[in-house]
């Protein structure tokens, strides 16, 4: 079989197992639905916070990032895994003794008012779409390239299966149907690690690879990659080129928002008891590691396999994968020095950075270009970095089996994760706005019933972004994690640390956490966008990193009202006791 | 009132092992991973500068050994505050 039928079966067969799941694991109450009846095993719920966590960005996205960034991509590996400490310290135990579903229950619960309630709703459901978008366009991605259908009928098919089992199954659905996609996803990313790492370094063990020597050589792995990437115009790959206080406030953006996403806290509120919820964080840290430690090992492969196979080489004997790449327009060729051969260095190699194609061919066959060629450098490639993880296994010439892993691999991290996220959203509407606002007087199998309608709209919604991806998708997703951090995670940690902070001191702090957030990322990335760079920036904060700041206001802020206005109620006092024992 | 007394002693512990335990954190992460790291890439560690390996590997390791310490402190702490730590 080729590797595009062998794709079709492994989808196929991995589709067809989170279906059955689904049928196996209804949610029959509310309590299924939203916290899965509160009976997930912790290694169970390890697994599958792991795969709601790690998403189409963790999967598809990172390892190219970080392959093209070198050391600067630390921050998405320990800022995407660091936050797992603060939950598992600072939050789950607590949140789950707590004992109720969503997390702007808690809010509202804790600071006894519906308007704190009604902003964490607020700031749950912008977190949750802006992250929903990326997940369908990885959807998209995966579906073009390799089953080679229409990237709308690929998000389409994507919506139906989700549908089909977040509505039917809630919680508790989603639950069994993310651990198999754990499975699916850790399989498909280390089998092809491992492949490339024996392949480039002669050691199995990819953390370790990453730092060995070269097959038939003793020049380190990294040591090579530093003087490839030198040579050509590149930094050093092991240097940084960002500032320590930006590198400081993003890694801190990152965790801090780690641990104040909503869809992430609300798998701690399924585990029976409270020392679960701990030992379930620290298994998940463990199934995410497996993943976080392997990319960075990956990328370095990638980065050294891509320069080795195409630079100086003839467009017309190039690589397969170079011309498939292209022909989805991901990547591009223009032959500036008209030699016919493919010479890749720094700088983008466009006017106008992204490619706009025309309908002709060139001379060797390439996809001629609008744009006009940047003269201030001799690259000539373009090359999107999402699909650095894709390609890969074809990059190393590795097979078709092993293609058609990476394919169902990363549908499977797009799925839970977009499935997980539709869930909080879906909850959130029914349990916080319906019956905790509006309508208390709804019964059981109603709220379920408006659960199930709203999980059906989200993902029609989340739908939509994946057929016509908003183009602000990148730059959203600082607004995802900065929000989170400098609403969400204060609220939750001064809510169970803090006896003394009152409604008014909570609101306005998430209020002013959110406001100074948003409006210094919608200044950089949205209005002055010329501006964006260090000399502007906030002492050198880039917007990626303002969360921080953002969180530090909140607290401040809401200490500083909290201080000047009435102490909150004695029950207050005691369910915040209450919380504090296990 | 002497359950009162053993509720803060309980949280009074807790809080101890959470900062210490966050102290570490922050050094592992922040502190070699970042502030420190350019002084670490002075030693090498097999084919990794030192800080390097921090900032791409180590600190993640960090991160998972002190969750599980936490673990096992706490479910120490809980047995000696409360005989049964079972409760929805």
């Amino acid at each position: 079989m080729d590797a595009k039928g062998l794709t079709y079966l492994f989808v196929g067969l991995s589709f067809a197992l989170y279906i059955g799941i689904a049928f196996w694991a209804r949610a029959k109450s509310t309590n299924d639905f939203y916290v899965a009846g509160k009976g997930v095993h912790p290694v169970a719920n390890g697994m599958a916070t792991a795969a709601d966590w790690m998403s189409a960005a963790s999967f598809i996205s990172m390892a190219g990032l970080i392959a093209f960034l070198g050391r600067d991509g630390s921050v998405y590996l320990m800022g995407w895994t660091g936050g797992y400490v603060l939950l598992a310290l600072l939050l789950a135990p607590y949140l789950r003794k707590f004992g109720q579903y969503t997390v702007p229950d808690f809010i509202g619960t804790r600071y006894y008012s519906n308007a704190a309630r009604l902003v964490a709703v607020i700031c749950l459901i912008f977190v949750s779409f802006t992250y929903v978008a990326g997940q369908m366009r990885g959807v998209g991605i995966v579906f073009s390239r390799f089953l080679e259908v229409d990237i709308d009928l690929g998000v389409v098919i994507g919506m139906v299966i989700v549908f089909f089992y977040a509505v039917m199954g809630g919680m508790k659905g989603i639950t069994y149907t993310q651990v198999a996609q754990y499975c699916v996803m850790i399989f498909a990313y280390l089998v092809p690690a491992i492949f490339i790492s024996i392949l480039i370094t002669g050691n199995p063990v990819p953390q370790l690879g990453f730092g060995d020597t070269l097959v038939n050589s003793s020049t380190y792995l990294l040591d090579k990659l530093d003087q490839v990437t030198t040579d050509l115009g590149f930094n050093a790959y092991t240097e940084n080129t960002k500032s320590n206080i930006d590198i400081f406030c993003i890694t801190a953006a990152l965790m801090f928002g780690t641990a104040g996403l909503p869809h992430v806290i609300v798998r701690f509120f399924t585990v029976p008891k409270v020392s679960d919820a701990r030992k379930s964080a620290g298994y998940a840290l463990v199934f995410i590691a497996l993943l976080y430690t392997t990319a960075p090992a990956v990328a370095a492969f990638a980065r050294i396999n891509f320069v080795d196979s195409i630079q100086d080489i003839k467009y017309s004997v190039a690589p397969n994968w170079f011309k498939n790449w292209e022909n989805i327009g991901l990547i591009a060729w223009q032959d500036k020095n008209k030699d016919g051969k493919i010479q890749y260095s720094a700088g983008n190699a466009l006017e106008g950075v992204r490619p706009s194609y025309s309908d002709t061919r060139g001379k060797s066959g390439e996809r001629l270009l609008d744009n006009k060629p940047n003269s201030t450098n001799s690259n000539e490639v373009y090359i999107d970095r999402d699909i650095m993880v894709l390609a890969n296994p074809e990059i190393a010439k590795l097979p078709g089996w092993v293609i058609a892993l990476v394919a169902a691999g990363g549908l499977a991290a797009a799925l839970s994760t977009a499935a997980g996220l539709l869930l909080v959203i879906s909850s959130s509407i029914s349990h916080d706005l319906l019956k905790k606002t509006f309508m208390p007087k709804i019964t059981e199998r109603e709220e379920l019933l408006y659960a199930r309608i709203a999980a059906g709209f989200a993902i029609l919604i989340a739908g939509l972004f994946g057929i016509y991806p908003p183009a602000f998708v990148a730059q959203v997703v600082a607004f995802a994690f900065g929000l989170a951090a400098s609403t969400i995670f204060p609220a939750l940690l001064m809510g169970i640390f803090s006896k003394r902070l009152n409604k008014e001191g909570a609101i306005a702090g998430m209020l002013s956490g959110l406001i100074f957030t948003a409006s210094y990322i919608v200044y950089f990335k949205f209005i002055y966008t010329s501006l964006n760079n260090s000399e502007h920036w906030f002492i050198g904060i880039s917007p990626e990193g303002i969360g921080f700041v953002g969180m530090l206001v909140n607290f401040l802020i809401a200490l500083t009202v909290s201080y000047f206005t009435a102490k909150p109620p004695e029950e207050i006092n005691l369910m915040v006791e209450n919380i504090r024992r296990p | 009132m002497k359950n009162k007394n053993s509720n803060q002693e309980y949280w009074r512990a807790n809080l101890k092992i959470v900062t210490a335990l966050l102290l570490v954190w922050f050094i592992a992460s922040f502190g070699f991973g970042i502030l420190w790291s350019e002084t670490l890439d002075q030693i090498q560690m097999g084919g990794f500068k030192l800080g390097f390996w921090f900032a791409q590997q180590g600190s993640i390791y960090v991160f998972v050994i002190l969750i599980f310490i936490y673990i096992f402190l706490m479910n120490r702490l809980d047995k000696k505050y409360f005989e049964s730590n079972d409760e929805d």
